[in-house]
């Protein structure tokens, strides 16, 4: 068990590694920064003196050392259009992507789960049918069209909820939340729904897939041959056995929700990360999309990690203990 | 005669399919009284698995009882609802199924697997229904049950699995077990084990157990009575030394022919030609008669009108050889298997 978090660290370590050699190289590919920094009419002396005071002279591998060290240390320079440290932009947007993501995480598994196991229980209703089919729409639908449906739905003919932005805030801290207010939790509805809505139709038909197969398992049927209720066998039994799969997607999910929050916090205008990044690519603001390269990748790792961990907690039989073998 | 504990009176189990109905069980009668042992018997798709299924409720759809009657201790219990018929199960009728190494759900400790069935079924608190799971354990012969109990499945080895399975059964003192295939997927050398703990609690509990093979071996050492299916109809059925040793049925005979002997010299094992025939050409008369060496005897009867048990020798044969008018009887049975 020890072991292997350590390997899984390891490996870890690995991709950060990597995930900070691409966004360190981003600086290259878009061009000399020294030259966007400066006037056209700056000199050849003043641009050297820039070059050399911002250790671009040195070569390749000690500037990526330099970048990487000051990564680990949260810092990752100015941002070029607001001029502002990249960090502290990243820490003030990162609280609205994370609960954004979040609750389309627990929308998505909250609606997904029941809704695959009812398909998969009810396997010939009609609703099971209708479910199904409107599923495939929710596979199939882009994100941005579900969001501008929304949004023409609910708050321009209904008027009910609002169209964008996150309403009220409030300061915890560094942490600002929409939850703790009527209109920030108003405003949450409508981007939580656009963006947990290709999760839930996916977990649900994963859940339903994976319940069916679960139950023509013998011991679902032993189960049944000792008389457990219904629900003992479809929740306690079947449903636990889903699990696995379920937690591997729904952490890969995790890591697509906060990537794809790029397109619906676009659409939401939500002041997160992602119309943070979108910005920032249409000013090729590099510092704040390497950072945000780097963020991202590690959110994965850690998302990735703590599916394993998960798996451990799920299923004994990956739970290495010798103890009490034995028997015939 | 005391009541029967089961009684199954003309079951018809039907599954329908594209190409019609299909019978899998055809007019199966049989008793079972309290405390015995029944053997049933036949090749694969003899029905004798799905007569099992259609006792304890769980026949997977589309299959169903389309027809017949089952009474345990007097009270039809094949017209239950789902949920009359969820307190039957494990607490009157316990099953066994084939194979223990998927019968036990890998994500749960065994304990928590017999303490959740005991409290489903019996007015107990968790403490005593632990209690009562742990000496479960130790009475199917699990070593060390207090630390075992807290085990996994896969820490278990095959006969220990299915030691646990049968405490499982056990576990809320039903009066009859269907024991589908219990020994089936374990190793020969651990079979007799089970097959010996089995015979043994059964008695000290006083249950009746419905024994559901093709292993002849098992029949003998356990089985009271026998009933022997051939393509959903019982064949044969009487007690079990009648039935190995002084076979009525040409089905039986032919069957019991098969059957290797220690300690004797046999050239070739006798051998039925042919096969079972498939439920969509089940023939007409006696579902045997295309394979039945003696068809010849008593006429066309055979295949023209089915026969219903009728006695022969000791035991009960669906055969018309021994109809009353039958010119052939019972005095000149066919040979019967050495001894």
């Amino acid at each position: 068990m020890l072991a292997f978090i350590i390997r899984r660290l390891l490996q870890s370590v690995l991709v950060m590694l990597t995930v900070g050699f691409i966004a360190f190289s981003l600086f290259n590919f878009v061009g000399d920064p020294v030259s966007l920094m400066l006037p056209p009419e700056a000199t050849q002396a003043d641009r050297d003196e820039v070059r050399k005071s911002l250790g671009l002279d040195q070569p390749f591998y000690v500037q990526f050392g330099t970048f990487l060290g000051n990564a680990v240390q949260g810092n990752f320079g100015i941002s070029l259009r607001l001029g502002r440290p990249v960090s502290q932009l990243l820490a003030e947007r990162l609280p609205a992507t994370l609960e954004l993501a979040m609750t389309a995480a627990v929308f998505g598994l909250l609606v997904g789960i029941p809704m695959g196991v009812y398909t998969a229980l009810k396997r010939d209703k009609w609703t099971s049918k209708v479910l199904l089919t409107g599923s495939l729409v929710g596979v199939s639908l882009p994100n941005f069209l579900i969001g501008i449906f929304l949004i023409l739905i609910f708050a321009v003919w209904l008027g009910w909820l609002p169209s964008f932005g996150r309403g009220e805030t409030t300061a915890i801290g560094f942490w600002t939340t929409g939850f703790l207010t009527t209109e920030g939790l108003k405003a949450i509805i409508l981007p939580a729904i656009t963006l947990g809505f290709y999760p839930i139709t996916l977990i649900m038909r994963l859940v339903r897939a994976e319940m069916l197969e679960v139950l023509r398992t013998d011991y679902i049927k032993f189960a049944r041959a000792r008389g457990l209720t219904n629900n003992a066998v479809h929740f306690g039994h079947a449903l636990k056995n889903t699990l696995v799969p379920v937690i591997t997607i729904t952490g890969l999910q995790l890591g697509a929700i906060i990537a794809f929050a790029i397109i619906t916090e676009t659409v939401f205008q939500w002041p997160g990360m992602g119309l943070l990044f979108i910005q920032a690519v249409q000013f090729a603001d590099i510092p704040v999309m390497a950072a945000y390269l780097c963020l991202i990748g590690f959110i994965f790792v850690v998302v990735n990690l703590v599916v394993d961990l998960l798996y451990f907690a799920v299923d004994p039989r990956l739970r290495v203990e010798r103890s009490g073998s034995g028997g015939h | 005669m005391t009541t029967p504990l089961l009684e199954v009176r003309n079951l018809r189990v039907q599954f329908p399919t594209r190409r019609g109905l299909l019978t899998a069980v055809d007019d199966v009668s049989l008793t079972i009284a309290p405390g015995e042992v029944l053997g049933v018997v036949g090749e694969s798709g003899a029905g004798k698995s799905l007569t099992g299924a259609a006792i304890i409720g769980l026949l997977e759809p589309p299959g169903r009882i389309a027809s017949g009657e089952i009474l345990l201790n007097g009270r039809r219990i094949d017209n239950l609802s789902a949920e009359e018929f969820r307190k039957i199960r494990g607490r009157e009728i316990g099953a066994i199924f084939q194979d223990p190494l998927t019968s036990l759900n890998p994500l749960y400790t065994i304990g928590r697997q017999i303490t959740e069935t005991i409290l489903t079924h019996l007015n107990v608190t968790p403490d005593e229904a632990k209690q009562r799971a742990i000496d479960l354990l130790n009475e199917v012969g699990i070593p060390a049950a207090d630390k075992r109990i807290d085990h996994y499945p896969h820490q278990f080895s095959g006969g220990m699995r299915q030691r646990v399975v049968i405490s499982l059964a056990l576990a809320a003192q039903p009066k009859l077990i269907i024991a589908d295939e219990p020994t089936t997927a374990l190793d020969v050398s651990i079979q007799a084990q089970i097959i010996t703990l089995l015979k043994k609690l059964c008695r000290e509990h006083g249950t009746s157990v419905m024994l559901v093979t093709h292993d002849m071996g098992v029949i003998a050492e356990t089985a009271d009575r026998v009933a022997v299916m051939y393509a959903g109809r019982i064949a044969e059925i009487g007690p079990v030394a009648e039935v190995i040793h002084h076979p009525q049925h040409p089905y039986t005979v032919g069957l019991m022919g098969a059957i290797p002997n220690l300690g004797e010299e046999v050239e070739r094992l006798t051998q039925i030609d042919g096969s079972m025939p498939r439920l969509n050409a089940i023939p007409t008369g006696c579902a045997f008669n295309p394979r039945c060496t003696r068809k010849g005897e008593v006429g066309a009867r055979c295949t023209t009108e089915r026969p219903s048990l009728m006695n022969a020798g000791k035991t009960q044969a669906a055969c018309w050889l021994y109809s009353e008018g039958a010119a052939t009887n019972t005095t000149n049975t066919p040979q019967s298997v050495a001894a």
